[in-house]
């Protein structure tokens, strides 16, 4: 590829003024930014900061409402994801757009001219691949591969265009460390080549590692350019929050109590397709633990859930009890009544539903546990909804909900305050056992510290809390123990003090504790 | 160019309310030209078309004898479709209503007894809640779409009357007609008042309407039906079963349709004939849309339905216009009930070549 020899004083591309408003709402407002030939440019802000709105802009997807974009000096529109590749800007989505059941060949071809071979496009991904040091077997199908791998696809499929930028969406949120740097060395070999590269992130550490500059976006404006490397990641957060956030506290040594939660020894067969099926798993909770249940998305966590919750009771009744008592085959209300909560990952549809008001959605989690305070009039079940709007007031009081007017919907709600409000909801209850998962997954930093505060303090009050997260400082925050899930197995719990970082990036990637097989035994 | 319909960031309260008569305002814009387009007096059309049905006192009897059959099978219809179940087959579960309904008076013509009306009821109630229940297994056991297996059976429910009132079911003293004998005084559903033909089945749909919309506003079982509506997931999250409620609600929408059948049967024809309903299980589908899915909003968008009946016989009559009329005023209802709705929740943009947008204000 060619670069202009002259020093960095054209940037590769400039934006100014660039202002995306949906409504009367600036996602974007007025934002500038030069991404220089061969850097790595972090774009850095919370979830709702603007990132993804630029990005689209950028990519073609969106068009802007206001400002300019310029490539190489020269003002373009970009109209489309066509013309953006044509341009010279490839890009990694965040979630990726793959279809399971072909290969790895397939899926690239499909994004290019139809005209060439299978074939080529094979040998050109596998030699592309290879240079990169992004191992992949162009004829292996997406279904088998994990997370990383697929991302590997999409980085490939984006190199195969030859780009001079390429823009890459939280890369790492689906990555072990291990395999996280392995991708930064593929970035800075695009680097050493000339390349530039976008990369979108709320990981301040790694901005820190790899990135030579940093953009920071928060409510859709630039609040800092910096060299990332002169910065601590608490002056990063300031730029990013706007205040300082507030730390989670943790008495040491809290003493643990009776066992509240176990699983035995239970396995689950895959529900559909794509699903993990859980194998062997088993785990004890006792009054007072925080067990967190790290890793990477997609080996079981949301299969996990489901079981623990009852929402998919198991076959063997006795594979997991509550507070003593067997309740496998007990649904998700049985389960309430025995004095267990839960808060589901996905926030719409699941935890909640979006069109119906904050009220009905506490009845939604409540309607069974709290019988007698929520409903009457008997078998006719008629809703008291005084009680649950006051109890609705009561949740929004003590987590700190923010929203608009007495009972708003539940989608008008921002998802950090939403989240609170469901964490709050089983909180107000003082369960015995709290199973959350992904706790404050696509939250603002100041709800996530409420959050994890309150997960703490459940447990110092005596309570058993599962907390499945894929985030590492959240479990190192929150847990008094670790275990790690992967391909549906569960390792030991290791007490969190010491586990190091490294260490949990091993048993995330399924390098497990050499386990005594049972079956091994029989085999004479 | 394409046209994409774009989701609306704030719906319209507004026009939220206004939106059904605004549907009925476009229908009867629309109306006027269709009989201008026929050479009809615009105006003078829809005035015998949707006034002079109000004027008479027997006319209004007929209304309500209408509007029954409607409004019941549209409140269990309204349930069915809040509850994301999609039963489009009522005028089977009417049809087999009225067959379960009839079995008393067709094979004890002789029995004289005040119990046999109840037992009516409650047969065709059971009739049109058995039918219903196909689709109900075919979707939870086999995970069949309802909205295919419940039209078919329609037609099966409508052939299987035809052969019944043919065959084994046919009066032999009719003369060769294909109707049942008459039924016994004792089973037929008395007159509300002595002014008009108007009966029971008209209180049977007020009560029903009531009593659904006090489930779906104060009952736990309502908040189920609007959380398995929305989202099954979150449904399951509250412990609710989706599979139960297909059935719920199938049961109940095809039960009520049932008894709207033997009640138009036992008030309004007195014996069975092959053809017992002008389209009342398909035109409920419309009534429970104009009623917002809402039992009360139901009771009011019957009789608006009801109308397009009677101002279809009466414009045949003063018109010669053929009745096929009525089916079109109930089509046009339909779509723009449906397009105005859609076009308060989206907005239509029109995306020209070149990636330039122009925007629609609908």
């Amino acid at each position: 590829m060619t670069l202009s020899e002259g020093p960095a004083a054209v940037p590769l591309l400039s934006v100014r003024g660039l202002t995306k408003l949906f409504g009367s709402f600036a996602a974007c407002n007025a934002i500038d930014l030069d991404i220089a030939p061969g850097e790595i440019h972090a774009l850095l802000g919370e979830n709702g900061a603007g990132k993804s709105t630029l990005v689209k802009m950028l990519f073609g997807v969106l068009q802007p409402s206001a400002g300019q974009i310029l490539w190489e000096g020269a003002p373009v529109t970009i109209v489309s994801p066509g013309e953006a590749r044509r341009l010279g800007i490839g890009m990694v989505f965040q979630h990726f757009s793959l279809f399971e059941a072909l290969t790895v060949a397939e899926n690239i071809a499909l994004s290019l001219d139809p005209k060439i071979s299978l074939a080529r496009i094979s040998d050109e991904a596998a030699s592309l691949s290879k240079a990169y040091g992004l191992p992949l077997d162009p004829k292996a199908h997406v279904a088998d591969l994990s997370v990383g791998e697929r991302q590997r696809i999409e980085i490939v499929r984006a190199l195969l265009q030859n780009p001079k930028l390429i823009i890459l969406d939280e890369p790492t949120s689906v990555l072990t460390p291990q395999e996280a740097d392995r991708l930064f060395e593929t970035l800075f070999k695009l680097k050493a080549e000339g390349r530039s590269v976008l990369y979108i992130s709320h990981r301040l550490e790694e901005v820190r590692r790899i990135c030579d500059r940093a953009t920071v976006l928060r409510h859709g404006k630039v609040t800092g350019a910096c060299d990332p490397k002169q910065e601590t990641p608490a002056s990063l957060a300031r730029m990013m929050v706007g205040s300082d956030v507030a730390e989670v506290h943790r008495d040491a040594g809290t003493v643990l109590g009776d066992i509240r939660l176990e699983v035995g020894n239970l396995s689950v067969p895959a529900r559909t397709p794509f699903a993990v099926a859980l194998r062997n798993v088993s785990m004890k909770v006792r009054a007072g633990e925080v067990l967190a249940i790290a890793g990477v998305a997609g080996n079981g966590q949301g299969e996990l859930f489901d079981v623990l919750s009852g929402e998919y009771p198991v076959a063997g009744d006795e594979a997991i009890r509550i507070r003593g008592k067997a309740v496998g085959r007990t649904g998700i209300n049985g389960r309430r009544l025995l004095g267990a909560g839960f808060v589901p990952e996905e926030r719409h549809g699941h935890a909640a539903v979006s069109a119906m008001a904050l009220s009905d959605n506490l009845l939604l989690a409540r309607s069974q546990s709290d019988r007698k305070a929520f409903l009457s009039g008997g078998a006719f079940s008629v809703i008291r909804f005084d009680a649950i709007r006051s109890a609705t007031r009561r949740i929004c009081e003590v987590m700190d909900v923010r929203k608009s007017g007495e009972d708003p919907q539940a989608s008008s709600l921002s998802g950090g305050n939403l989240q609170k409000f469901i964490v709050g909801r089983e909180l107000d209850r003082q369960p015995a056992v709290l199973v959350v998962n992904q706790p404050t997954w696509g939250v603002d930093a100041g709800a996530a510290s409420r959050i994890r505060q309150a997960l703490i303090d459940l447990a110092k009050a005596g309570s058993a809390v599962v907390v499945i997260s894929q985030d590492l400082d959240e479990i190192f925050e929150v847990a008094t123990n670790i275990a790690v899930i992967s391909e549906g197995r569960l390792s030991e719990p290791h007490p969190a003090g010491t586990l190091t970082l490294e260490r949990i990036g091993l048993l995330m990637g399924g390098i497990h504790e050499s386990h005594s097989i049972p079956e091994a035994a029989h085999a004479h | 160019m394409r046209i994409e319909l774009q989701k609306r960031a704030n719906v319209s309260t507004l026009f939220s309310i206004i939106s059904p008569l605004l549907a009925l305002l476009l229908t009867l814009v629309f109306g006027a030209i269709m009989f201008w387009l026929l050479g009809k007096s615009p105006l003078g059309s829809l005035y015998i078309y949707f006034v002079e049905p109000l004027l008479e006192v027997w006319s209004l009897h007929e209304l309500a004898v209408k509007a029954a059959p409607l409004i019941l099978i549209a409140v269990g219809l309204a349930v069915c479709y809040r509850s994301n179940n999609w039963n489009i087959g009522a005028e089977g579960q009417f049809t087999i209503g009225a067959i379960t309904g009839s079995i008393l008076p067709v094979l004890y013509p002789e029995w004289h007894s005040w119990a046999i009306l109840p037992m009516m009821m409650v047969m065709g109630v059971i009739g049109g809640a058995l039918y219903a229940a196909i689709p109900a297994l075919l979707k939870t056991r086999f995970n069949t779409n309802e909205i295919l297996t419940s039209l078919m059976l329609v037609y099966i429910a409508g052939l299987f009357l035809d052969w019944l009132v043919r065959g084994p079911w046919r009066d032999p003293k009719g003369y060769n007609f294909p109707v049942t004998k008459s039924f016994q005084v004792e089973a037929v559903l008395p007159e509300i008042l002595d002014s008009g033909r108007a009966h029971w089945a008209f209180i049977f749909a007020i009560v029903a309407a009531m009593a659904l919309w006090f489930m779906m506003r104060f009952m736990l079982k309502g908040f189920e039906v609007s959380v398995l509506g929305q989202s099954e997931r979150a449904g399951r999250f509250a412990g609710f079963s989706a599979r139960r409620m297909a059935w719920f609600s199938m049961l109940l929408s095809g039960g009520l349709a049932g008894l709207a059948g033997i009640s138009e049967v036992s008030g309004s024809i007195g014996h069975l004939q092959p053809s017992i309903s002008p389209g009342y299980g398909f035109t409920a589908i419309i009534v429970a849309f104009l009623g917002r899915l809402n039992p009360l909003g139901i009771i009011a968008s019957g009789l608006v339905l009801a109308l397009t009946y009677l101002g279809g016989e009466a414009a045949q009559a003063a018109l010669q216009i053929s009745d096929k009329a009525a089916r079109v005023f109930q089509g046009m209802l339909l779509f723009f009930v449906l397009s105005c709705d859609t076009l308060i929740h989206y907005r239509i943009r029109l995306i020209l070549a070149g990636g330039k947008t122009a925007e629609a204000r609908a």
